[in-house]
């Protein structure tokens, strides 16, 4: 089944990570929506053979791709810095079986933020990772970000460990109201 | 009336079950009783991560299209992953079935009532989320129709079974989740080989 397909902008990074993505073999994709993920999201929903699940909070997508790596699939997760504490607890599925993960994160309260709400959570991402047993990435350059999600993919898949790879919001761009 | 007994419940559900079925348990009892059903290697035991089960089988029924994918938790494990219905409704996999042991308590930490106690219907909430099919069981009599629902109908569909909140006498399958994943994998590969053991 060949979804409607999907081009990115030229100027778009993440043309990098999805190609990535493909050269590592992911088929699901799970997301909580983020505008800094939006056109990543689009190219997968695009993609017949990335079957992608939108959740309603980030704790369901490590549950969902651990069970898909049970069923023989690589799996990605999208999200917002404000999505992984939602996790934490559900990272110990990850530690206590030898799960691998990855998960692509747009970096909310770091740079030019301008919504104090994000700032507690986004200060604290790298360290609730690396204190969940993740190995952590941050890109900076949208060459960065997709060598990044390759490495993570080997990472994870090869060596059985989950990985982060953090996007900055500098990389992003800081959003404007 | 009499109550279901959870443990003869689950055994009756499983009993026979072929190897193509993979079964998740939620934390708790609901491991209790599917290791007492049969310790076998197509049975993947959660400890922890509660909440996670029903999305756990998710991804292991859209990653297995080939297989049925069965999650039997309790009723504190899927109030703890309510938002999990939404997603399996909105994705509907249709070799997906959830059956929640329900004894309206939390019964591994001194049988407190649970929200199924008070005013939440899994059943309906699930049906609310675009389920494809539920039923509930509260007598012997009803058990038969929810073995078919669980074991047959296209999903995802979710059984319950209410039952008594009495504790069992615990039976405690493997711990280790290294080895309960190695064990698992390994079964489940095998039979898409066509090595069926």
């Amino acid at each position: 089944m060949k979804a409607e397909s999907f081009s990115f902008a030229a100027d778009d990074w993440r043309a990098g990570i999805f190609t990535a993505l493909k050269q590592q073999g992911v088929q699901q994709m799970a997301y909580v929506p983020d505008a800094g993920h939006a056109s990543l999201i689009n190219a997968c929903h695009g993609d017949g053979d990335i079957n992608c699940t939108v959740l309603t909070t980030e704790e369901e997508g490590v549950a969902l791709l651990a069970g898909a790596e049970l069923g023989g699939q690589r799996g990605v997760m999208l999200m917002q810095s404000s999505g992984v504490g939602n996790c934490v607890n559900m990272f110990s599925l990850l530690k206590s079986c030898g799960f691998p993960f990855v998960t692509l994160v747009t970096m909310r309260g770091e740079w030019g933020e301008f919504n104090p709400w994000q700032m507690p959570m986004g200060q604290a991402t790298e360290e609730t990772f690396k204190r969940s047993g993740f190995v952590v990435y941050r890109a900076d350059t949208g060459e960065d970000a997709a060598a990044m999600t390759g490495s993570a993919m080997r990472l994870a898949y090869d060596s059985n460990c989950p990985v982060a790879v953090l996007l900055s919001q500098r990389l992003i761009g800081a959003k404007d109201f | 009336m009499q109550m279901i007994g959870r443990r003869e419940a689950i055994a009756e559900v499983l009993t026979g079950r072929p190897d193509s079925l993979l079964v998740i348990s939620g934390l708790g009892s609901p491991t209790y009783d599917v290791a007492a059903a049969g310790d076998v290697a197509q049975n993947f035991y959660l400890w922890g991560a509660m909440g996670g089960a029903a999305s756990m089988g998710l991804g292991l029924a859209l990653a297995r299209p080939d297989a049925r994918v069965l999650v039997i938790t309790g009723d504190g494990e899927m109030l703890m992953g309510l938002g999990s219905l939404a997603t399996l409704g909105a994705k509907a996999p249709a070799n997906l079935a959830i059956l929640v042991i329900d004894n309206e308590a939390f019964g591994e930490t001194g049988g407190q009532t649970s929200h199924t106690g008070k005013t939440t219907n899994l059943a309906a909430v699930a049906l609310a989320c675009g389920f494809k099919q539920v039923a509930t069981a509260h007598k012997q009599a009803d058990l038969d129709a929810v073995k078919q629902l669980v074991l047959e109908d296209a999903g995802p569909v979710l059984g319950v079974i209410k039952t008594g909140s009495d504790e069992l006498p615990r039976v405690l399958p493997e711990r280790d989740g290294h080895i309960i994943r190695n064990t698992f994998k390994t079964a489940i590969t095998n039979q898409q080989h066509g090595e069926s053991k």
